[in-house]
């Protein structure tokens, strides 16, 4: 699937829930089904810095594509992160770097989470970013 | 007499906090739909309307610079300068007003005490006693000072009640001790120090004390002669005042003998290329512009305070206190820290399986503001092997239904995540 066609599976999925309440319940049960990352990855180095919860990352490239592990202590932030790894886990590197992820907008994630909490998200993305401009430049 | 009755029967008499609240004007407005719940005063306590009357009133009417005009406007707000700094010795029980000096804050206040208590008094070797429950702010300036100086940092720990253990304090203390300074409240804990003692155990070594008093002097009231303390620090903005102004107490013996912080316009008796010669009390300590309107927004703030009475503050908050301690202790899972004897208003906890920032968000859309995270002082969560909790900081505005709500609230956040 590409990036776009995700993107829309995700606006749907949230369509059916009336308020944050049923969002927010959602994404903490997205965060517990996220698989565990793999104890090695959790360095200091791959704490991603001024999120306000102790979140890892790692990506590794493979045959053209990147894939991602990231976890945090934080079930909502798992949540989200869940939502980004089925967005870009094993996408391409110029696929991924000229992303327009308006899921955000779409399914209310900016709106109803404060500005330091969309931070922490924005982080993310832009790590997954770097990572992808990184490896395209590499090829 | 005016009585506040809730539906829980809790009686809490003489304080009339629905009038209380009508002081308030931001109390009175709904977050994402919900009545905001404001249990975040420890980081800022909001300000009552004579106080946010004053600053508008005096940036329309009165604004000049103080101590420098020989006209009208300028002589008039450096009167009221003045007179918020008298209002300030009279709150805290100071002899003299050349004993206040006003900074920003309570860190400048205490960076201001270590540059020049430090500058005066602090050589190699030389040793500071500080504690385990020290806000950054009480920590790191005086980290600065040793590196400066090559001095040293002794810590006092606290037990599993919260509590410091003066045995170790008194252990501490030696030949090199130069200086002892010590958090009056914990502002993760809300434990009590017995100031009083830990500065008579000190002053039989002839050692000064400096004592970090943000989240005291909102409590409960304050005599700094009683305490015998030689420095106090506190914050305008958790006082009910303005952002931006501090207050730095500290005994004129000590004053008189350490150098300027900073220098600059108004400090000064002389200035020549060759040298300069510093102006007297308490002005040698506030360089440059003071934040003026800052000072007298706090010593309206503080005759607010005075006008209800800090005893009968305590008292109320003492009752939100015992309540809601009550309340969450019979919450299951949830883990409560800071059960210290004597504590003000603040409930620090972590609810099982769910991280604090987790906790937080959700009250958040319910309207209750809390803080989540280390508040700052990272060795108290050292100390427990955790990241940080829920801190939910009450003041004499807050009701006992509020607790209720954030009580039922809780409950709903562990069902949610369970």
């Amino acid at each position: 699937m590409t990036i776009n066609e995700i993107q829309e599976e995700i606006i749907k999925e949230f369509e059916n829930f009336k308020d944050w309440m049923e969002k927010y319940n959602y994404l903490s049960k997205l965060g517990k089904s996220l698989p565990a990352m793999n104890e090695k990855y959790k360095t200091e180095e791959n704490i991603i810095k001024g999120c306000q919860v102790k979140t890892w990352f790692h990506s590794r490239f493979e045959n053209g594509k990147l894939f991602f592990e990231v976890d945090s202590k934080s079930p909502l932030i798992r949540g989200i992160i869940s939502l980004l790894i089925r967005i870009f886990s094993g996408q391409k590197p110029e696929d991924i770097k000229n992303v327009d992820l308006y899921f955000i907008d779409k399914i209310g994630l900016r709106g109803e989470f404060s500005p330091l909490k969309a931070n922490s998200l924005f982080k993310l993305v832009n790590q997954i970013k770097a990572e992808a401009e990184f490896y395209e430049s590499k090829q | 007499m005016l009585m506040y009755e809730t539906k829980n029967n809790h009686k809490i008499l003489d304080f009339d906090v629905i009038k209380i609240r009508n002081d308030f004007p931001i109390l009175n407005q709904k977050i994402y739909g919900k009545p905001l719940v404001y249990f975040d005063n420890a980081a800022t306590t909001q300000k009552p309307r004579l106080v946010i009357e004053t600053i508008n009133k005096l940036h329309s009417e009165y604004n000049s610079n103080v101590h420098r005009g020989v006209h009208y406007l300028g002589e008039e707000m450096t009167k009221m300068y003045e007179e918020a700094r008298e209002r300030v010795r009279k709150f805290i029980n100071a002899k003299k007003t050349s004993e206040i000096i006003f900074t920003k804050g309570t860190t400048d206040s205490i960076n201001l005490a270590a540059f020049s208590f430090g500058e005066a008094y602090i050589k190699e070797g030389d040793e500071i006693i500080v504690s385990e429950m020290e806000h950054h702010s009480n920590i790191v300036p005086w980290q600065m000072l040793c590196q400066r100086k090559k001095a040293k940092i002794k810590v006092i720990p606290f037990n599993d009640r919260d509590e410091l253990l003066l045995d170790e304090y008194k252990k501490l203390i030696g030949p090199k001790t130069k200086l002892v300074a010590i958090v009056h409240v914990s502002n993760s804990l809300g434990t009590i120090n017995p100031v009083k003692e830990i500065v008579t155990i000190a002053h039989e070594k002839g050692i000064p004390v400096l004592i970090d008093g943000t989240q005291a002097i909102q409590h409960e009231p304050l005599d700094v002669q009683d305490i015998d303390c030689d420095f106090y620090a506190f914050s305008g903005h958790k006082i009910y005042g303005p952002t931006g102004i501090g207050v730095l107490y500290g005994k004129e013996r000590w004053l008189k003998e350490m150098p300027p912080y900073q220098g600059g316009g108004e400090m000064i008796e002389e200035v020549t290329f060759e040298k300069t010669i510093y102006t007297e009390l308490p002005l040698k300590f506030e360089a440059g512009t003071p934040n003026y309107i800052g000072a007298i927004g706090l010593g309206v703030a503080l005759d607010y305070l005075t006008s209800i009475g800090m005893e009968k503050i305590r008292n109320y908050e003492k009752k939100l206190l015992e309540y809601g301690t009550e309340k969450l202790m019979k919450i299951k899972g949830l883990t409560l820290y800071g059960t210290a004897e004597n504590k003000v208003s603040i409930f620090s906890f972590l609810l099982e399986n769910i991280p604090a920032y987790d906790t937080g968000i959700i009250l958040d859309k319910k309207g209750i503001a809390v803080r989540v995270g280390h508040h700052c002082t990272q060795p108290i969560w050292d100390h427990y092997g955790v990241d940080g909790s829920v801190r939910a900081s009450l003041a004499f505005y807050n009701t006992i239904e509020e607790i209720d709500y954030f009580c039922e609230s809780l409950k709903e956040i562990q069902k949610m995540f369970k």
